[in-house]
């Protein structure tokens, strides 16, 4: 029987190898290629999803490992047309030059307030440094990261 | 005009240049308005592409039936007056679509939002050389402007036969053509509506100067902002054309390494596995990443391998083996260097070394190549589309015209994404297959087959008389490379050279090309000679020099951050730096605290003023300035590609450090807006001051002099 995954609340059946790591499967088997290979390490966490709610590195998990517990991709963040708050504060702050860490940069940012609603820039920069950003557009991120919580807290999420 | 359209002369450490380019426009006139519709089309001549031709094309007439070859740019107003600029520019993190799109709409008087771009498109977008050497800002977006300026004359004369009035009195706004005298107007999409209208230009059209820019200078946000923030733009890694394969290629165990067997049986007994064994390449294509990477583990290849040297020998390796004749491109030479130094009231020579290092963007090199009847299509996050589409078609014997280079705005590329590496091997294993295939290099093929910034070594014997004033000046720097390289200090005897030595690695651009070793050596021995005669960094620096642009940035960093600053704590030091290059101005000053227990060095504050003209964008440029600064600390700091017989050790991001979060300083830009000067290019220069501030700044808590980059890849244990 072929494993299933839930993804930004759609389920799928996977074909792919049970130990395949779940970045590929995202990627390349559903086309949700919003999550990036960076390394294929963990060390980067470019390829960052929402496992079970916590931000987790998705070239370091198989995809046997994902079965039953939801996945959220950036391509999950957006309802109805409406950005999350991580994803307009990112925006209104231009915290991205090729961006392509960004989608890294966001889920983990969800991952950190939703467990810390108002985290200083102290914490931010400490949840955040398994992120890399080569462009060097580090203090914006954090100042996006600071604005989303208060706009979450305005939206009262 | 003249200072901006300059001969671009390539520096020698750019290896990778050397082949001409061979100029060709793939769009004949006709298929033009077939793709993008009825309108208004414009089309910038390069300079010297005019001055080669015996009749030089007439300001209002286009009479060709295929478009001239040497075009820099075009613009197209389409009939819903959608406004459409071409460049064979890339876009790779610097933001150029962005303010290339907001000086078309300055000039054109339209609004922001009506513009888009085609970018780096080798069948739609004129021949380009290639995106670096901070040319974008300084060549396109004048060419860019020329064309907007030409096309807004030509909608004004459009709207002036409407009327049957003169085109002298009209004026063109808020994309419409309005007579004052009797009030009407009509929109830039009524003018285009039914016209194919096409049109050339000379190299000079005269265009608004900065002062009086509107949309141009404006912090106007990322264009597509929206797609980078909800995962939906696609990079060429995330591209899937339609029965794609994944293609890997085995890696020989060492550099220089040849095939002596390959056992590919294996692996071509897998189902959907296609194989390529061509000379030294050993590649393959599969249904899926997993198949191919199994496919790979069952080669059995064994490779002849040649004894190299290491990183714990290159700077003696350097020297030894550097060519006594010193590159006549940057051999410069005034008054007599032994007489400055024998009339010294004060001598200092000191050696500086620079390791190699990594680009690692975060995109890693990436290529899909599909063959259709013949002609290549290859979609490649590359700097250099159309010298990728030459190397294509020489590689594979098909013209030039035969092959299609599109890049997709790319995950970042810092100078490392020239060579065409991806492309070439995803085109050689779609080939075989006969489908499209994918190839994107892994995080430690990314460290160990791309290119690295050149390691190198700098020599500078100096001299200064007792009031300060330099005597003597004497620079050699072997390997790393001649930008920045000439002292913007004034000094009458000097003596400068650059000296290659055959390539140890594969070594080509990075942000800043030697610009950033030569600063560093130059910039910590001006620190040293400020020591000596026992003067303030600032005051002697300011003392030796007369250009007046050097001095305002230097000037303006001193007032923001501050300087002179008393030290108020153990372990606290100030230092400072500046530099020019690529026609762009900067000064740096940083604060570093040192634990004198562990010897962790820890930057606390980091400004730098910069000054590149007539500012396009305030944002964009804030975002590359912090950002090259904050790349700057890691070649200053701790990163060191360290390599071993042919191999490279520390392929990892675990074990090639980058910088983080936790290395980020409070950190500030100050950016001076020169609207009387011509806009140079931002993306190098603000990385060069970078590590000598730094440095300056630990001589300053330490009284250590740290002649070697990175400065602390272990903290500062002599501290």
């Amino acid at each position: 029987m072929p494993i299933e995954i839930e993804v930004n609340g759609k389920r799928y059946p996977v074909n792919y190898p049970p130990d395949t790591p779940l970045l590929y499967v995202l990627r390349d088997e559903l086309g949700l290629t919003g999550s990036k290979y960076g390394c294929g390490e963990g060390q980067c966490g470019a390829c960052t999803v929402l496992l079970g709610g916590a931000p987790r590195r998705s070239c370091q998990i198989p995809v046997s490992a994902a079965a039953g517990k939801p996945v959220t991709t950036i391509e999950g963040l957006e309802i109805d047309g409406r950005l999350h708050p991580v994803q307009q504060a990112f925006l209104d702050a231009g915290a991205f030059q090729c961006a392509y860490c960004t989608s890294g940069m966001i889920i983990s940012s969800v991952g950190l307030l939703q467990t810390n609603a108002n985290p200083s820039p102290a914490e931010v920069v400490q949840f955040l440094q398994g992120n890399v950003c080569r462009c060097g557009t580090h203090p914006r991120i954090v100042e996006a990261v600071r604005h989303a919580a208060k706009l979450m807290q305005e939206q009262g999420r | 005009m003249s200072g901006v359209t300059k001969k671009f002369v390539l520096e020698p450490e750019r290896y990778e240049f050397n082949a001409s380019p061979i100029h060709q426009f793939e769009l004949a006139r006709r298929d033009f308005f077939k793709i993008l519709g009825a309108g208004i089309a414009v089309f910038a001549i390069a300079k010297d592409a005019l001055a080669a031709q015996e009749t030089p094309p007439g300001h209002r007439s286009f009479h060709m039936e295929e478009l001239p070859k040497d075009i820099s740019a075009w613009l197209h107003v389409g009939e819903d007056g959608s406004v459409t600029g071409f460049t064979g520019k890339a876009e790779i993190g610097q933001n150029i679509r962005t303010s290339l799109a907001q000086t078309i709409a300055d000039e054109l008087r339209v609004p922001f939002e009506s513009v888009r771009m085609v970018t780096a498109d080798t069948a739609l977008t004129p021949f380009d050389m290639g995106t670096f050497g901070s040319r974008t800002t300084p060549t396109m977006t004048p060419e860019l402007r020329r064309v907007a300026s030409a096309a807004r004359d030509l909608l004004i004369e459009a709207a002036a036969k409407e009327w049957n009035v003169a085109p002298a009195g009209l004026v063109a706004a808020d994309a419409k053509v309005t007579d004052p005298a009797s009030g009407r107007s009509l929109k830039y999409a009524e003018l285009a509506r039914g016209k194919t209208l096409a049109q050339n230009l000379p190299a000079e059209d005269p265009v608004t100067p900065a002062t009086q820019w509107t949309i141009a200078g404006r912090a106007i946000p990322k264009v597509d902002g929206r797609a980078f923030v909800t995962g939906k733009h696609q990079y060429t890694p995330d591209l899937r054309p339609e029965g794609m394969l994944y293609g890997k290629v085995l890696r020989p165990p060492s550099f220089g390494a040849t095939l002596t067997s390959c056992n590919d049986s294996a692996a071509k007994a897998m189902a959907g596995v296609v194989v390529v064994c061509d000379g030294d390449f050993v590649g393959l294509a599969a249904p899926s990443a997993h198949e191919a990477q199994r496919a790979l583990d069952v080669i059995h290849a064994q490779w002849k391998e040649v004894p190299q040297i290491s990183s714990k020998e290159i700077f003696s390796y350097l020297k030894q083996n550097a060519s006594a004749k010193s590159d006549n491109r940057n051999h410069e030479q005034k008054g007599s260097v032994e007489e400055g130094l024998a009339n010294a009231a004060h001598r200092l020579d000191a050696t500086y070394n620079v390791a190699y290092i990594a680009h690692a963007p975060l995109e890693p090199r990436a290529a899909v190549a599909q063959w259709v009847e013949g002609k290549l299509t290859v979609w490649t996050g590359t700097q250099r589309p159309f010298a990728n589409r030459d190397e294509l078609a020489a590689v594979f014997h098909v013209p030039e015209s035969s092959v299609r280079v599109i890049v997709p705005d790319t995950g970042s590329a810092y100078g490392g994404k020239h060579t065409s590496d991806a492309a070439v091997e995803a085109a050689r294993l779609a080939k075989a297959a006969g489908r499209p295939v994918k190839v994107v290099w892994t995080r430690e093929e990314e460290f160990t087959w791309a290119y690295f910034r050149p390691a190198g070594v700098i020599e500078i014997k100096s001299g200064i008389a007792s009031d300060g004033a330099l005597t003597a000046w004497e620079f050699h720097n072997y390997h790393s490379g001649s930008s920045g390289i000439e002292t913007p200090y004034v000094v009458a005897n000097q003596r400068t050279e650059y000296h290659a030595v055959p390539l140890i690695l594969r070594s080509g651009s990075y942000r800043g090309l030697a610009a950033t070793a030569n600063h560093f050596a130059r910039e910590s021995h001006m620190d040293a000679l400020a020591g000596v005669a026992k003067m303030d960094p600032f005051d002697f620096r300011m003392k030796n020099l007369y250009d007046d642009r050097m001095r305002a940035v230097l000037k303006a960093a001193a007032k923001s951050f501050g300087w002179p600053r008393k030290k108020t704590q153990e372990g606290q030091g100030f230092g400072v730096a500046c530099g020019n290059e690529k026609g762009s101005y900067v000064a740096t000053c940083a604060e570093i605290a040192v634990d004198k227990k562990s010897g962790a060095v820890r930057i606390v504050r980091l400004l730098e003023a910069f000054e590149c003209g007539a500012i396009v964008n305030p944002d964009g440029l804030r975002n590359q300035v912090i950002g090259a600064m904050i790349q700057g600390l890691g070649g200053a700091l701790f990163e060191a590609i360290e390599f071993e017989n042919g191999r490279i050790t520390n392929s990892h991001f675990a074990s090639y450090r980058v910088p983080r979060f936790r290395d980020v300083p409070e950190i500030e830009a100050v950016l001076l807006d020169r609207k009387d000067i011509p806009s140079a290019g931002a993306g190098e220069t603000p990385i060069v001051a970078v590590a000598p501030a730094v440095g300056n700044a630990i001589f300053d808590a330490t009284g250590v002099r740290l002649n070697n980059l990175p400065m602390v890849p272990n903290g500062l244990r002599s501290a």
